[in-house]
């Protein structure tokens, strides 16, 4: 007899960047939900299936105080998704997961992706390519999940580019490529000089273990062929 | 106009507090005032590198909170006029610090001093990042291996991005300092060579200082090694990477194995 093993098909992970509005109050959290109350009144059902990070920076709060102002929140009809600035011990579980590394944008923007969303728009994008003047250092990261991203230096070993669409670099990569996160499968990688740690498309990945050695240090090329990361040299 | 130096690495270790003492001895031997400064709070290292442990009264916390006038907490050299030291508190940490105490004594110090040099602690937290928050010109002290290569591309990074220089959108300009590098094992590929290390910083290169035992009996002796025996190489070295912060075009010297073919033939005398 013989057992046939299933197909195995590939888990997909995909990175999705979403727009979310940011409350910070302010100490004493008593007075702040007071001038919330009177703000809120005015415009009644502004927060009703919109998502809201709670940011808590500097407001010191300890466990079941955080936990009573997520729920007074809640009262009010605020839904928060997830909470910035607070010490990692104190977000446990029965409360949203703590976030960070949110990068700043305009309230109207964030409307705007909401309201375009709710109108079932096509959401705006812009496919203008990133571009990176010299080198993308260890630790930095660099995400543009609407585009291209194109780097004329060197990606440093444990630096890591998160794009959209394809990734161009014109020095050595070091460090890691992730490409077409946003669902592209025709997103490629270019590197001039392959040193890269770790490569992924769509989803799927390759660290440098399972990559070819002798395609080390020269310049290649990746895409996506099915469930398969194809690399080859391009000279 | 006074330069404000950081002397930073990411990795410990590597010769961060060795080096400033040397730079700056080498600088103040040139007859410029120099001022080195150790931002280690908590972990000082740099009075007893420059042979100054039995004279710290107050240090870098007390002026930074106001305790104490900067000129109770400068301490001249005893070999060299020119040469000063602000030491770190040992009983403090880097908390201890603010980015306003911080940014008061670099200005008085900009206004006393031709150079004013930071020896910035390990790591990239709060002392690594107010070390660097001042700094016109960095020196990254990096050592042949690839951990510290690796470490040191990513201060580099936060060199571009944390420091009021980067945030006004100003070009910092950086060196690489190399530091106990070894030819003979560079060459038997136990470490990186020169040109591997540049190739991946890619950024100038300041120096290249031999591994050599003068510089660890230099730091046990409290002198930099500049001063205690500035015919050694790696003294000669230290000087020229000074002259080069200076401006000075100087030829760059990548040690040599010191035992050539010669000395292996006759490199040991009989008993």
């Amino acid at each position: 007899m013989t057992i046939t093993a299933p197909p195995r098909t590939s888990i997909r992970f995909r990175g999705r960047s979403f727009l979310a509005l940011v409350l910070a109050p302010e100490a004493p959290v008593e007075g702040w939900l007071e001038q919330f109350d009177a703000w809120a009144a005015e415009s009644p059902g502004f927060f009703i299936g919109r998502p809201v990070v709670l940011d808590v920076t500097g407001l010191e709060l300890d466990k079941a105080a955080l936990a009573k102002l997520v729920s007074d929140l809640n009262e009010r009809t605020v839904r928060i998704m997830g909470i910035e600035g607070s010490d990692p011990g104190t977000c446990g579980l029965g409360l949203p997961p703590s976030l960070s590394g949110g990068r700043e944008k305009a309230v109207a923007d964030v409307l705007d992706a909401q309201s375009a969303i709710a109108q079932k728009a096509p959401p705006r994008k812009s496919n203008d390519p990133l571009v990176i003047e010299g080198a993308v250092r260890s630790g930095q990261v660099i995400i543009h999940p609407e585009g291209d991203v194109i780097v004329t230096g060197s990606v440093g070993s444990g630096a890591e580019i998160v794009a959209g669409g394809s990734i161009h670099v014109y020095g050595t990569l070091r460090g890691r490529a992730i490409a077409g996160t946003t669902g592209d499968a025709k997103a490629r990688i270019f590197c001039r000089k392959f040193e890269a740690e770790l490569m992924a498309i769509d989803g799927l990945y390759k660290t440098a273990d399972s990559m070819r050695p002798e395609l080390r240090s020269h310049a290649v090329q990746a895409w996506l062929e099915g469930d398969a990361i194809i690399m080859a040299a391009m000279n | 106009m006074a330069k404000v130096l950081v002397v930073t690495s990411g990795k410990g270790g590597v010769g961060k507090t060795t080096s400033t003492a040397a730079l700056g001895a080498a600088l103040a031997q040139s007859g410029q005032s120099v001022v080195v400064v150790d931002f280690d709070v908590g972990l000082r290292n740099l009075d007893l590198v420059m042979g100054a442990e039995r004279r710290v009264v107050y240090d870098l916390i007390n002026v930074t909170q106001g305790d104490a006038k900067l000129s109770q907490a400068l301490i001249r050299d005893k070999r060299l006029d020119t040469l000063h030291l602000l030491p770190a508190s040992q009983t403090r940490d880097k908390d201890a610090l603010t980015e306003e105490g911080v940014a008061k004594v670099m200005e008085e110090l900009r206004a006393k001093f031709d150079w004013v040099i930071c020896d910035s602690p390990a790591g990239i937290e709060r002392g690594a990042w107010l070390a660097m928050r001042h700094a016109d010109v960095a020196v990254v002290v990096t050592n042949p291996e690839v951990s510290s290569v690796r470490d040191s591309d990513r201060i580099i990074g936060l060199l571009d991005s944390k420091t009021l220089k980067a945030e006004r959108g100003e070009r910092m300009e950086k060196h690489l300092l190399l530091t106990r590098y070894d030819t003979g094992r560079a060459e038997r590929g136990e470490m990186l060579k020169v040109d591997d290390v540049l190739e991946i910083l890619s950024i100038p290169l300041l120096g290249i200082i031999p591994e050599s035992e003068e510089v660890l009996r230099a730091s046990n002796l409290g002198t930099p090694v500049t001063l205690s025996n500035p015919a050694s190489t790696p003294a000669r070295a230290y000087s020229d990477a000074a002259k080069r912060l200076n401006g000075e075009s100087i030829t760059m010297m990548v040690p040599q194995n010191r035992r050539s073919l010669f000395g292996k033939l006759f490199g040991r005398k009989a008993a």
